[in-house]
This record gives C-alpha cells, sequence and structure tokens, in this order.
C-alpha cells in the first residue's frame, strides 16, 4: 500500500504549501465526542491527524493536554480503545495520514509486538513517541519500521549538529521540530528562529520537517509554514474542547463544531503562508514598490 | 545444581547504555537527551579527579557530620530477645536525614558544569531541605516541587525550606505526591535547559542519575562495614532499609552486595495493604514499565496508566523504585516485603520510647521489619538497619494518627 506521509507531501510540494497537522486527544472527553473531532479534521482543512494517546503522567506536555488526557482516561479511554478510533476513522477515510502521539509506558504494557501490528491493521501511519530518543530505538522504533510504520522523531533546540544524523538515522515520514526548549501549549516566541532551525534541520534530510509546539493562531500558521513543510497545531485543538466542556464535563455545543472552527482558520493560515512568504520578499526587494494586489 | 546462573559481581552494574539488565534506561524527551549525555561526561570526568572527591570527602566530614555512628541498640535487642541490632544513624546528619550525602555530590556536579539553578522534586520534604541547603551553601537559586497533599502534611519542612531561601512550588496535579512533583520537575528541565541542574533526590530517573545517586549515597554501606568490622569483628547477617526510590537502601546495600553471606532485605510501604490500590509496594505488588526516564518495577493498571498509591510516609508515597533494585529484586540478591502503615506506627512508638530516638516515618517501616525478624534469629546473629532519618518532621503527622495533641 502506498505509504500516505509520502503521498501527502508529495501533492503538498505540487500545491506549493505547507501541511497543517493538527492533534487532539483521543478519547476527550469521550470515545464518541473525540470521534466526531477526529472526522471533522480532515473535512475541515487538517492534512495529518495526530491521534493522542492518553497517559498519566505526560511529562513533556503543559496543563491543557495534561488536563485533555486525564478527561479521556477519566472518559475510559485505553490504548485499545485508541486503535479502535483509528479503525473506525479508516472505514470513511483512507487518505489522510493518522500518526499515533503519545508516551511509551502504555505501549510497552500492551506489547510492542502486538502494537505494531494492531496499529498497522487500524491504518496507522506513524508513530510518535516522546520519550524514546534514538538510544532506545531497539525498543520500538526498529520493530515499528520493520513492521510498516513511520517513525517520527522530535528534533529540538537542543539537538544540535553533531547529534542531528543520530536522530535523523531511523526516523521516516517526516521530521518533527519542538520550536523550543518547553512544554506543550507555550508561547512561541522567536519565529525566525525557527526558520532557522528548520533550514539546519533540512541542510541534514530530504525529509519535510514540520514545526510544533506553540503555534495557535492562523497568524502563527502563516509564518510558521513560511519556512517549513508543516505546521503541528495541538494546544489550541484541545482547549477549543475544552472551552465547550461546562464544569460537570457535559458539552455546551458540539466539540466537533469547535474544532473545525479553528481548523479551518488555521488551514487558511497555512494556505496563505508561502504566498505571504513571497509577497514579504517581494516587498523587501521592492521596497518602494506599489502594494500588490490582495490575495483574498 | 540447576541454579540460575549469577552474575561474577553485584557491583558492576550499569552498562554503557545505563541498564541493570532489562532496568534502568535514558527513556527521556529529545530535549533532555543532550543534557543527560553533557551530565555523564561530567560524572566520568568528576569520577576520576581526586580533587572532586577530596571536597566531597572535606565537606561530608565538616559540614554533615561523617562518619555517622553505628550504634548498637542494646535496649531494642534486649526487647526483641534475638538478633543484635545497629543502627547506621544517618538521621544524625546535618539536615536529619541521608539524603544530604548525595545533595553535595550533586551540587558539585552542578558546579563543575557551570549550571546556575538548582530544581529538585520532594515527598517528605528531606531531599527538599537537603536541596535547600547545599543551594544556599553554594550561593544558588532553587525551586523546589512538591505535591500538594505533602506540602500539607510535612509542613515543618516547607517553612524550612522557604527559611534555606528555596522557593516551594506546590504540585496539585494526580494526588498531588512525589510522582506528580516529579513531572512538574522535568517540565520545569525541559523549559530551562541551559542554566538549569536538576538534583534528582533519589537512585532513579534516566542514566546516569541511578548510578551517581547510588555513589554518592554508598558512604552509608562503605562506613557501616568498617564500623561493622570494629565493633564485631565481623560482617552482620543482615541489613535492613526502607526502599521509596531507594536512595537510602542502595547506599547501605551497594558495598556488601558481593559478600554473599550478608542478607539484605529492603522494606516497601505496604500502606493500608496490598489488595487494594492503597499502598506504595512496587516491588511487591508492581509490574516492570517505564516512567520518569527508566524501565523499572511500578504500580500500574493493565492499560500502563500509571497508579498514584499510598503511605502514611511522604518519602515512600511513590509509585515507583530506583531500578537497580528491581534487578536487584528479580536476580533474587535482595529480598522485598511490605510493612503496614499501622506496623511502622508501632514501630515508631516502640523506639521513641525504648532507645530516646525519635525515627522518620521511612525507617519507622524498616525498623518494623526488624522487629519481626530479630527474635527469630539468634542472640549470635547481627542486623544493621539503616535509621536514615530522624522523625521531627512527622510529629505532627503521627500525633494526628494517634488521636493525640501535637
Amino acid at each position: 500500500m502506498a505509504n500516505r506521509i509520502d503521498a501527502l507531501f508529495e501533492k503538498l510540494r505540487s500545491e506549493n504549501r505547507p501541511a497543517l497537522v493538527t492533534y487532539f486527544m483521543g478519547g476527550d472527553p469521550d470515545y464518541d465526542t473525540s470521534l466526531s473531532v477526529m472526522k471533522a479534521l480532515p473535512k475541515a482543512g487538517a492534512d495529518i491527524i495526530e491521534l493522542g494517546m492518553p497517559f498519566s503522567d505526560p511529562m513533556a506536555d503543559g496543563p491543557a493536554i495534561q488536563a485533555a488526557g486525564l478527561r479521556a482516561l477519566k472518559g475510559g479511554q485505553t490504548l485499545k480503545r485508541t486503535l479502535e478510533m483509528a479503525r473506525t476513522f479508516r472505514e470513511g477515510d483512507d487518505a489522510t495520514p493518522v500518526v499515533m502521539m503519545g508516551y511509551y509506558n502504555p505501549i510497552y504494557i500492551y506489547g510492542v509486538e502486538r502494537f505494531v501490528a494492531d496499529a498497522k491493521a487500524a491504518g496507522i501511519d506513524g508513530l510518535i513517541i516522546v520519550d524514546l530518543p534514538p538510544e532506545m530505538d531497539e525498543e520500538l522504533c526498529l520493530p515499528a519500521l520493520k513492521g510498516g510504520l513511520n517513525f517520527i522523531r522530535l528534533a529540538t533546540p537542543t539537538t544540535d549538529d553533531k547529534r542531528l544524523p543520530k536522530v535523523l538515522e531511523n526516523t521516516s515520514g517526516f521530521v518533527y521540530y519542538v520550536s523550543m526548549t518547553g512544554i506543550t501549549g507555550s508561547a512561541l516566541t522567536d519565529v525566525p528562529k525557527v526558520g532557522a532551525a528548520v533550514a539546519r534541520i533540512k541542510s541534514h534530510t530530504d525529509l519535510p520537517v514540520c514545526v510544533g509546539f506553540g503555534v495557535k493562531t492562523a497568524d502563527q500558521a502563516r509564518a510558521i509554514g513560511a519556512a517549513a513543510d508543516g505546521v503541528v497545531v495541538g494546544t489550541a485543538i484541545v482547549n477549543a474542547v475544552a472551552n465547550v466542556l461546562g464544569p460537570d464535563g457535559k458539552t455546551t455545543a458540539d466539540p466537533a463544531e469547535a474544532v473545525a472552527t479553528l481548523v479551518r482558520g488555521l488551514a487558511d493560515g497555512v494556505r496563505e503562508a508561502r504566498l505571504a512568504a513571497a509577497e514579504q520578499s517581494w516587498r523587501g526587494n521592492n521596497p518602494s514598490g506599489s502594494r500588490p494586489e490582495e490575495r483574498r | 545444581m540447576n541454579q540460575p546462573a549469577e552474575p561474577n559481581s553485584f557491583r558492576t552494574g550499569p552498562d554503557e547504555q545505563g541498564m541493570f539488565g532489562i532496568f534502568g534506561g535514558r527513556f527521556v524527551a529529545e530535549t533532555l537527551m543532550p543534557l543527560i549525555l553533557d551530565l555523564e561526561a561530567h560524572w566520568d570526568a568528576a569520577k576520576k579527579d581526586p580533587a572532586f572527591k577530596a571536597e566531597l570527602d572535606q565537606l561530608g566530614k565538616h559540614y554533615t557530620g561523617r562518619p555517622s555512628p553505628l550504634y548498637f541498640a542494646e535496649r531494642l535487642t534486649e526487647h526483641l530477645g534475638g538478633a543484635k541490632i545497629y543502627f547506621k544513624r544517618d538521621e544524625l546528619n546535618h539536615t536529619g536525614s541521608h539524603k544530604i550525602n548525595n545533595c553535595l555530590g550533586q551540587i558539585l556536579l552542578a558546579r563543575r558544569m557551570g549550571k546556575t539553578r538548582i530544581i529538585a522534586e520532594t515527598g517528605a520534604g528531606q531531599h527538599g531541605v537537603a536541596s535547600a541547603t547545599v543551594a544556599a551553601r553554594f550561593g544558588l537559586p532553587c525551586v523546589v516541587y512538591m505535591g500538594a497533599t505533602d506540602v500539607e502534611r510535612q509542613a515543618p519542612n516547607v517553612f524550612r525550606m522557604k527559611l534555606l531561601g528555596a522557593e516551594v512550588k506546590p504540585v496539585s496535579s494526580g494526588h498531588g505526591t512525589l510522582k506528580d512533583a516529579m513531572n512538574e520537575a522535568l517540565r520545569d528541565w525541559v523549559t530551562n535547559v541551559d542554566d538549569t541542574y536538576y538534583l534528582i533526590g533519589t537512585a532513579a530517573g534516566p542514566h546516569p542519575y541511578p548510578e551517581l545517586v547510588r555513589d554518592f549515597q554508598s558512604v552509608i554501606g562503605q562506613e557501616a562495614k568498617e564500623q561493622m568490622l570494629e565493633a564485631e569483628g565481623r560482617l552482620p547477617d543482615m541489613l535492613v532499609a526502607a526502599v521509596g526510590g531507594g536512595s537510602n537502601a542502595i547506599g547501605l546495600f551497594h558495598p556488601f552486595l558481593d559478600d554473599r553471606g550478608v542478607q539484605m532485605v529492603g522494606v516497601e510501604a505496604g500502606g493500608r495493604g496490598l489488595e487494594g490500590d492503597e499502598h506504595c509496594a512496587s516491588l511487591t505488588a508492581g509490574a516492570p514499565g517505564v516512567l520518569h526516564g527508566n524501565r523499572t518495577y511500578l504500580l500500574q493498571n493493565e492499560d500502563g496508566q500509571i497508579k498514584d498509591g499510598h503511605s502514611i510516609s511522604a518519602g515512600l508515597d511513590y509509585p515507583g523504585i530506583g531500578p537497580e533494585h528491581s534487578w536487584l529484586k528479580e536476580s533474587g540478591r535482595v529480598e522485598y516485603v511490605p510493612i503496614m502503615d499501622t506496623e511502622a506506627l508501632e514501630a515508631f512508638q516502640l523506639l521513641t520510647r525504648l532507645e530516646g530516638i525519635i525515627p522518620a516515618l521511612e525507617p519507622a517501616h524498616a525498623l518494623a521489619e526488624v522487629i519481626k525478624r530479630a527474635p527469630k534469629m539468634g542472640r549470635d546473629k547481627v542486623i544493621v538497619m539503616n535509621l536514615c532519618g530522624r522523625g521531627d518532621k512527622d510529629i505532627f503527622s503521627v500525633a494526628k494518627h494517634l488521636g493525640m495533641e501535637a
């Protein structure tokens, strides 16, 4: 079967635009609601779905994703149910790449071999496992690659040029660049620095580079998307769900619609990213030039 | 002749990957990976540097008050009517527990690495106090993460940390105990990678922490060995120590691991009993898993979600254990047993009245196991128990449990 991630980036290259990568928490606040959110994502313009696997101790996540994970666990989500969610989603969508993101322990307890087989059968395209650096590749990365799943590695501002080749060695699908040292949901501060970091990684690999951590608005998506092959949005989506939950945990509006509204705006942002960058460079070259025509 | 193959030595771990058998390792986010590799390089250099050891020994002697005495508990021995009981009295250290041994070692490492800010997690507050103490001594700012539940039940230590100039940040996620404090400390570290040194308080976490904490705490066992040879002219028959994360136990055990005649018992928090979830006996009732940078025995459900656990003792209230203990359990070299809250409380009172020593609730667990074992052993046998902390911090919560006014 064709690799959905490679096929997507091939298509986006011809469209000259970056991917919108959307993270949501599987099972937040319950299975059915969460599945409706998942189905809404590609319809609203998401190109890749990151399906969050809840974990009791998410050490790299900020308060929003921590709370989402606890809501999901309270709602009865398990790794088995998350795989079931992916399988159900696949029945209606065979094109959108789905990447599972989370921490290693639930997979370790599920059993690595069984997990890789079940994930593949459920139509999963790749894995992002926060607490498995290249030093631990034998745990899951190598079995996953062997089983036909992409293993998408995080590169960070602390990953220097000496270390990058090690990080990239067994990476496939795309590289996830973490825009800052910090936890998910922190404020994004230095966009030009992110652009330089993306260029640095691209000098080491032909893989697409997607940037995440701290991207919340369409404007940020537009700015980051000028340099990156993809823009990852997570906390903002998780917050869109949280915002329509009452104090009793019941929904006060449709979470799928709330997420779709946000994602439509972000999708517009990434679609304008390259145009905005071209415009900026055109302005830079023609400081006295007249204003180019409005794009929208 | 069908016994499983035993290693030639139990003291060679961890291997180059930071593993003790299948336990240990480096399960951390990429952001932290370069930092722990840097720590490992500095630690390897420090180990070989005589000046590092000399400074640590000097501080141990004049600041901590080492060596700590090996005390023959004559009245307790008489009361129990069996083996002779000795206490390794690390509760007499500056700051009131064994934690200072590790904190002094690590702050010297932090200084070598040019770090200017210290963060730490704490359960009972003993490690928090020791961290705040060495930070004050070396003039570095210090932030201590502490579960909100623990902030409440260990109030004297919270005040002590604040007096020492540390900032105590209560953590209310989860049950608000040590596990949650460690998560929050890791979140701080991943955010402040340039200037911050994470001073882990127990022999757990990603490699090289389990090794370096063990080595800094091994002074306990090294001294105990010499002192025992002086007092009895031979090695003890049994060592007993409480295990939460397991740093005081590994510190006592490690120098004796290859002395096959010395039996070792690690005592876990049995809480309100092992039937439900209200205990912290990860080795007795848990299963191997991955948390906080290492693979080790954990309390978890069938989906791999970590449980919160319970213990009367904040210092033992952790659902994991240092990876070397997991390995020592599986290799059969050390036996691990649970002690209930109520048994620890009884031991706490007995020691206070018989020997005039108020133990912390953590070593009170070890003592409860000694109380069970000593009477069954001959009078010619010798037990060394690590009295790793003093109980001043616990008197208010003990009073509450006993229905007394403090």
